[in-house]
């Protein structure tokens, strides 16, 4: 629909009187923030220099959970490839070695490959997986020389799990194997 | 005529002999069952397809007080089936009058459904809920039936029953013992189809398994059907065991290329790559099931040694070729070799060929001249057919229920009406392999090279020209001057022929290798038209050039 002139509402400037004209309030004005700013707590962080801290729920670099034996977490029942919105995980499953199928381990992943360059860091494998095994972890920076680099295998993925496990950033969802506040309590715990 | 009641909507039943949950699925009403199959005797023992069951008679509806098992409970004329759904009925149809004591107590269908609600929690009282591991997770019957059927949440509080697996169950098929839920349907295939009885039940109550004698583990050629059977992911097959998830796979109705009994199959794929093959209920064709040969014959088409492009002979060595400079080769040679003989130019067609491919090769090679022959390529036959049931000395015995035909190609009835039809007579490939020939075409598609190797002539020679299409390397591609890949059973449409001439159309579930050209497209390429092939107009030109197809 075009406008019509009874649409337009037509404002005139306002007028500046002798005080307004001197300009000298409006610069006061603003040095009053810098200055104020002077005083403050600094919120500016130095980045590289100084690392930030990110919250436990960042959805940064994966990672793939051992449990309590060392062992990779991951069934591989595929949920995570068959949630993810980017198929970037691809997963070769395998019936477990002999000596993990003593403690109910049936199937294990032969491989498990992340392209960290088409994922989009959305989380949903996190939330699809029925083991707590893949988390995103609160990494930010990462960089890579080459696309072969920034393709991650099931053991740079655990490698992630055993760096942030040892600098204590393990995500909000488990704490070094351990469920975390964010994962709902096991039935009648 | 006689009628039944299904959830108020009566239909006819005519003069069939039905159970409950035949009757029901007449008039469209899908009642769960784990234990029954329409091929295996009754057993009434999952309890999933509890219904209430009545009768009509002089315009009163009498129910019987407890619900009982739609597939023990035959039906009459006058039968009243109330299931579980019964809430959920087509509301134009008007309410039968049941009785108010009947009613007064629980609606219709509130007794079905609250006992299949039972039925699926002590299903499941035991069952570990592995779901996230088992193979059968998205094609469960006891997931589909637990969510549409079952409740949330379980009651169970003490500790499952946890037996131990056996994979020593079978050479080709494991068994998750913890996940079985007694059902039986493999113990009765083994012991009604096969015959061969090796599957039983140990123990009792809740520590019920299914279990081999010791030393006599389940091998017999049709055991994988016991994995279809298998309503929940109890039993596996070993060779799909983890290799996809289901919900990955693209499922196309196929025909097992095997035998000349033409099973229908489910082609199971996933990005052009077959990763298992299953039956389809066929009574024309098969039946239920499908034999091991079949199920497991599908691994020639992922093989590392099929030929994926045309080479020729250089120099006493394969070297690849692009089609786009082989082809006209090809037409020059050939054209060379029937100007100067055209006797001596035989194009085979082998019984791995659909009628489609035999028709338009054949066509495209009486067009070059009238004088060429036309030969049906050899047909394996290994030993005499495989009958079941078997007794317990091998013996087939009558009824006869699945066989297993020696015949092992899916199309040479098929081949043979075409090579009739275009010239009249049928060749055999013994009777040209002896004659010194100028030029051959060799269209194979053989998916066993031993089954071609041994029934080329020992002392055969080659001739100069010969080109052989197959899928993998044979003594016939090895004496050739130029190989073409041929493509599989799964990667063709068409129509294959079975031993009692029933025409089954195939559909393609998977893409050939990308350099591969379909043997119809090379045909099609020989006889000098242009574009793409299209499978379906040639199946009308086959109708309309040979009367076996019309």
């Amino acid at each position: 629909m075009p406008l019509t002139e009874a649409d337009v509402q037509w404002v005139e400037e306002a007028k500046l009187g002798l005080w307004e004209q001197l300009y000298i309030p409006a610069l006061v004005d603003g040095l009053k923030t810098t200055v104020g700013h002077i005083f403050k707590k600094k919120i500016t962080e130095q980045y590289p220099e100084d690392e930030p801290k990110m919250p436990a729920n960042y959805r940064g670099v994966h990672r793939l959970n051992r449990d309590e034996a060392g062992r990779v977490k991951c069934v591989a029942c595929y949920m995570c490839a068959t949630a993810c919105p980017a198929h970037c995980i691809d997963i070769v499953a395998a019936p477990a070695p002999a000596d993990w199928q003593k403690d109910g381990r049936e199937k294990y992943p032969e491989t498990f490959v992340i392209d960290e360059l088409r994922c989009i860091y959305c989380g949903m494998c996190e939330e699809a997986c029925p083991v707590d095994a893949i988390e995103l972890t609160t990494l930010y920076d990462l960089t890579g020389l080459s696309r072969e680099q920034m393709v991650f295998d099931k053991e740079k993925l655990l490698s992630v799990f055993d760096t942030t496990t040892k600098a204590g950033t393990d995500p909000v969802r488990t704490r070094s194997g351990k469920l975390g506040p964010a994962s709902e309590a096991p039935p009648g715990a | 005529m006689p009628t039944v009641y299904v959830n108020d909507t009566p239909v006819e039943i005519g003069t069939k002999r039905l159970n409950c949950v035949q009757a029901a699925e007449l008039a469209g009403q899908f009642v769960p069952h784990y234990c029954y199959h329409e091929a295996l005797s009754v057993v009434a023992s999952c309890r999933m397809c509890l219904v209430e069951v009545g009768d009509l008679k002089d315009g009163k509806v009498t129910m019987q007080p407890k619900v009982l098992p739609g597939c023990q409970t035959p039906v009459k004329d006058g039968t009243v089936i109330v299931t579980g759904e019964y809430a959920k009925r087509d509301p134009a149809v008007p309410a039968l009058p049941y009785d108010p004591n009947y009613t007064k107590a629980a609606p219709p269908g509130e007794r079905a459904k609250r006992a299949q609600a039972d039925t699926l929690e002590g299903l499941l009282v035991n069952h570990p809920l592995d779901c996230p591991v088992c193979d059968k997770a998205g094609e469960c019957k006891l997931q589909d039936f637990s969510y549409k059927y079952g409740r949330s949440e379980s009651r169970m509080v003490d500790v499952k029953n946890t037996p131990p697996n056996k994979p020593q169950l079978s050479s080709t098929i494991t068994l998750f013992t913890d996940r079985c839920i007694m059902c039986t349907r493999c113990v009765r295939f083994t012991r009604e189809i096969s015959g061969t009885a090796e599957l039983q039940v140990v123990g009792r109550g809740h520590h019920e398994e299914i279990d081999v004698f010791p030393g006599r583990p389940l091998e017999n050629k049709l055991a994988g059907n016991v994995v279809d059977l298998c309503p929940v992911g109890a039993l596996g097959s070993k060779d799909f065991l983890y290799k996809q998830r289901v919900w990955y796979l693209k499922t196309v109705d196929g025909v097992c290329n095997r035998c000349s009994t033409g099973c229908s199959t489910y082609v199971d794929t996933n990005k052009d790559i077959v990763y298992r093959l299953r039956a389809r209920h066929n009574p024309a064709a098969q039946g239920h099931f499908i034999c091991d040969e079949g199920r497991y014959g599908y691994h020639h088409a992922n093989a590392a040694e099929r030929f994926v492009r045309p080479v020729a002979k250089v120099e006493g060595r394969f070297k690849p070729q692009p089609w786009s400079a082989l082809l006209p080769q090809l037409k020059a040679e050939l054209g060379a070799a029937v100007g100067a003989n055209p006797k001596g130019v035989v194009a085979v067609l082998s019984p791995f060929l659909t009628s489609e491919e035999a028709f338009l090769l054949g066509t495209a090679f009486k067009a070059l001249s009238a004088d060429v022959r036309l030969a049906l390529g050899p047909v394996p036959v290994v030993g005499t057919d495989d009958k079941y049931p078997k007794n317990v000395k091998g013996e087939p015995v009558e009824p006869v229920k699945f066989t297993i035909r020696a015949e092992k190609a899916p199309n040479r009835i098929g081949v043979e009406e075409v090579l009739k039809a275009l010239q009249g007579e049928l060749i055999p490939f013994a009777s040209v392999a002896g004659e010194s020939l100028s030029a051959m075409w060799f269209a194979g598609g053989y998916p066993e090279p031993s089954h071609l190797d041994a029934l080329i002539p020992a002392g055969w020679k080659a001739p100069a020209l010969l080109i052989a299409q197959d899928l993998l390397p044979t003594a016939m591609t090895a004496s050739a001057k130029y190989v073409l890949p041929a493509t599989t059973g799964f990667e063709k449409e068409g129509t294959f022929v079975n031993h009692s001439g029933y025409k089954q159309p195939l559909p393609r579930a998977a893409r050939p290798p990308v350099e591969t050209r379909g043997e119809l497209q090379l045909a099609h390429d020989l006889l000098g038209r242009t574009g793409l092939v299209q499978p379906a107009s040639v199946t009308k030109e086959l109708a309309a050039a040979v009367p076996y197809f019309a």
